[in-house]
């Protein structure tokens, strides 16, 4: 990562970003698809099977009322044909039964009449005058001739008005006669119309060659009508359920037709599909609403979301590896500083015997004296520069083993005042001959810290020398201060500052800088402060320097401290 | 003052043998030996030394270890340790365990010299403290 250039770290969030957005996106959309897709098809599929049981009993139902009203008519009449007495008026024995009929049942039986075998209706009983009507003819004849009884399909026939007809054949060793019995239409129809079902669900029954037979004025398509009357299609209960496009209108419309059993009728009932399954199409919209705006909701936060993790990822990348620089940088102080100690050491021994070797040529040279030699002037000042040379070697060494000194950095509450008077009192002494005062405004409130005493010793020792230093010509006042900080929180700060000649500002930026100094050659290393930097940050804590040439210099030093350790005191 | 008995230890033979040079030249009695086992031998067989000095850092034995044993030894003898700067605290440790000084290497020859006299001072009036203390003893027998 640290090496990686910005377009390729660019690149890198970018695949990052649409990375995260797809595993979002599959481990959203999946489960959520797979959910609704399921729920969707399994709750459709209920439905259906429901509306259709429901339907299909309702039917069911129905066609066997009228199957049992069909039957128990068929079995009046036939009761009726059995009190037939060939030596009662005809006219008399109709008379009688229709108005038990009528009695009994209301007005189910419009009328009666018997018809002979030669399709002459020689008595007759009821609204219309119908006697002697010739039905020789009629296809209702022909057919009730055939069979012991017949229910007619429904006709207009002579009166002009639908209705269908239930015979008996009365066959007997003297009488080949058929009872005739009219049933009310209307009393017929409403069986069937009373059902309905929501707003568009209604029955009607008709016979096998598609022909209505109830009043409702319905349009049926051939196939449908063909589909739904053949057996084959037909299931146990002898129902069959379809579904039907009307020719003209276009509307789809789901039908149920069942099989009455004593007539060749079907009784249909037909529903609006859009009405039929109205209820569940409203709980599919509402289920596509709620997996749109959970899709919308998904979509973004797949984009939000990467966005802002990458974001954070990088500004803690970015931040990271400042860390990382810095720590690249201390590192290779500390290697240098350790490297500089190793040759310090190694150096330390070669120079201590050339000193050896050039005080023993000294001490040499004075038994030759007496001699007189010619350049005996020269070999002393020669050896001299040679020791004091050897000197400032000894001198440089150790600096640098001290800067690379594992120093005593046990850690102790300290409290910094009592630190401060210790190097005071320790440097009053120096600071007296060279006509300098050292004040000290020292809050007796600021906390403990922990921190290695030693090393705090050494920077304020360093600090003060420098400001000795600095006014060695001029004298002047030194001013430390402690107090809690202002700006830092949980800081206390240490300022040691100086009315001195000040830094330049150029050097000012350099000042913390490892050999860097103003001193003559020969007489700094330019390391103390360089140290002082190294144990503040070792400390967490803060160091800077303020300046102006000809006021004095100031040098602040932050140290955190713990909130319990204030408690504590 | 002069004629102090001296033992110099230090692995470093070429500074070694010039400050032998040079002490010896100052009226030195001077006895040099490369190694801490050395030194411990040479004190076994030479019963007069007066004032050891021990360089700290040295292979195997090193300059504490062997003033532990020196000091086992002959606890009057005073010892002076010769130290490289890294090496203060083992130094300061030194004087802890019975060490008269310490000194930093490269160092002035005088410096050494004064000190070395001071520590021969240290140890004659000890010893003669222990003679005195001896003769008062004897001399307060009882009959």
């Amino acid at each position: 990562m640290m090496t990686t250039s910005p377009t390729e770290r660019e690149i890198f969030y970018q695949a990052l970003t649409i990375r995260i957005r797809i595993l979002i996106m599959i481990v959203s959309f999946f489960p959520m698809l797979l959910t609704t897709g399921i729920l969707f098809y399994k709750f459709n599929q209920l439905y259906t099977e429901k509306m259709q049981t429901h339907t299909l009993e309702l039917v069911q139902k129905h066609s066997l009322e009228i199957d049992t009203f069909l039957v128990e008519k068929l079995g009046n009449i036939r009761y009726v044909a059995r009190q037939f007495d060939n030596n009662q008026p005809p006219s008399a024995f109709l008379k009688y039964h229709l108005e038990n009929l009528r009695n009994e049942y209301g007005d189910v039986f419009t009328d009666l009449g018997l018809v002979n075998q030669n399709g002459i209706q020689f008595a007759y009983e009821g609204p219309f005058k119908l006697e002697n009507a010739d039905y020789s003819l009629a296809h209702w004849f022909i057919n009730a001739t055939q069979r012991p009884y017949y229910i007619s399909d429904v006709f207009t026939g002579l009166r002009g008005y639908p209705h269908f007809i239930i015979s008996i054949r009365i066959a007997s060793a003297d009488v080949n006669y058929i009872l005739r019995a009219t049933v009310n239409f209307g009393a017929f129809n409403s069986l069937v119309e009373n059902i309905h079902i929501g707003k568009t669900g209604i029955a009607f029954i008709i016979n096998t060659k598609g022909q209505l037979q109830t009043k409702k004025e319905i349009s049926l398509n051939r196939a449908f009508v063909s589909f739904i009357t053949d057996p084959r299609n037909y299931d146990d209960n002898e129902t069959v359920f379809t579904r039907q496009q009307d020719d003209i209108t276009g509307k789809k419309y789901l039908c149920v037709a069942s099989m009455l059993k004593h007539i060749n009728w079907l009784m249909v009932f037909r529903q609006d599909i859009n009405d039929a399954f109205s209820e569940l199409w409203k709980t599919q919209i509402l289920t596509l609403i709620c997996f749109i705006a959970g899709c919308i909701a998904i979509l973004s936060v797949a984009f939000i979301l990467p966005k802002s993790i990458v974001r954070r990822l990088s500004a803690a990348d970015e931040k990271n590896e400042a860390m990382n620089q810095q720590v690249v940088e201390s590192g290779r102080l500390a290697t240098i500083g350790e490297l500089a100690a190793g040759i310090a050491h190694e150096i330390n021994n070669p120079v201590a015997i050339m000193i050896e070797e050039a005080g023993w040529m000294e001490d040499l040279l004075e038994e030759e004296e007496s001699e007189g030699t010619k350049n005996m002037d020269e070999f002393k000042r020669s050896l001299k520069q040679i020791n004091t040379q050897g000197k400032r070697c000894k001198e440089i060494t150790h600096k640098l083993l001290s800067f690379a000194r594992k120093n005593d950095s046990t850690t102790n509450d300290v409290q910094i005042n009592d630190t401060i008077m210790e190097i005071v009192s320790l440097t009053a002494q120096m600071a007296k001959y060279n006509n300098v005062l050292i004040k000290t405004i020292l809050n007796k409130n600021i906390p403990y810290i922990r921190i290695s005493p030693s090393e705090m010793q050494q920077v304020i020792l360093n600090l003060i020398n420098n400001a000795i230093d600095a006014m060695e010509k001029t004298g002047g006042t030194i001013t430390i201060e402690t107090k809690i900080s202002q700006i830092e929180a949980n800081h206390l700060v240490i300022t040691i500052e100086d009315d001195g000649p000040g830094i330049p500002k150029n050097n000012l930026d350099r000042i913390f800088d490892p050999f860097f100094t103003t001193k003559p050659v020969g007489k700094g290393t330019g390391l103390g402060l360089s140290i002082c930097y190294g144990i503040i940050q070792k400390m967490g804590g803060k160091i800077d320097v303020n300046s102006q040439v000809g006021v004095g210099t100031r040098f602040r030093i932050w140290i955190p401290f713990q909130e319990e350790t204030k408690k504590s005191i | 003052m002069n004629h102090i008995n001296l033992l110099l230890v230090d692995d470093e033979k070429a500074f070694l043998d010039t400050l032998t040079k040079r002490l010896e030249k100052r009226g030195m009695n001077v006895t040099a030996v490369y190694s801490g086992q050395d030194a411990l031998a040479e004190l076994k067989t030479q019963k007069n030394f007066e004032v050891v000095i021990l360089d700290v850092k040295m292979p195997q034995m090193d300059g504490i270890e062997t003033l532990v044993e020196i000091k086992r030894q002959d606890p009057l003898i005073e010892v002076i340790m010769l130290t490289g700067h890294a090496t203060v605290e083992t130094a300061i440790d030194g004087m802890k365990l019975g060490a008269f000084d310490y000194l930093m290497k490269p160092c002035d020859l005088d410096v050494l010299i004064a000190k070395a006299s001071e520590a021969a001072d240290k140890k004659r009036i000890h010893e003669d403290k222990i003679i005195e203390a001896r003769m008062k003893e004897i001399t307060n027998r009882r009959p």
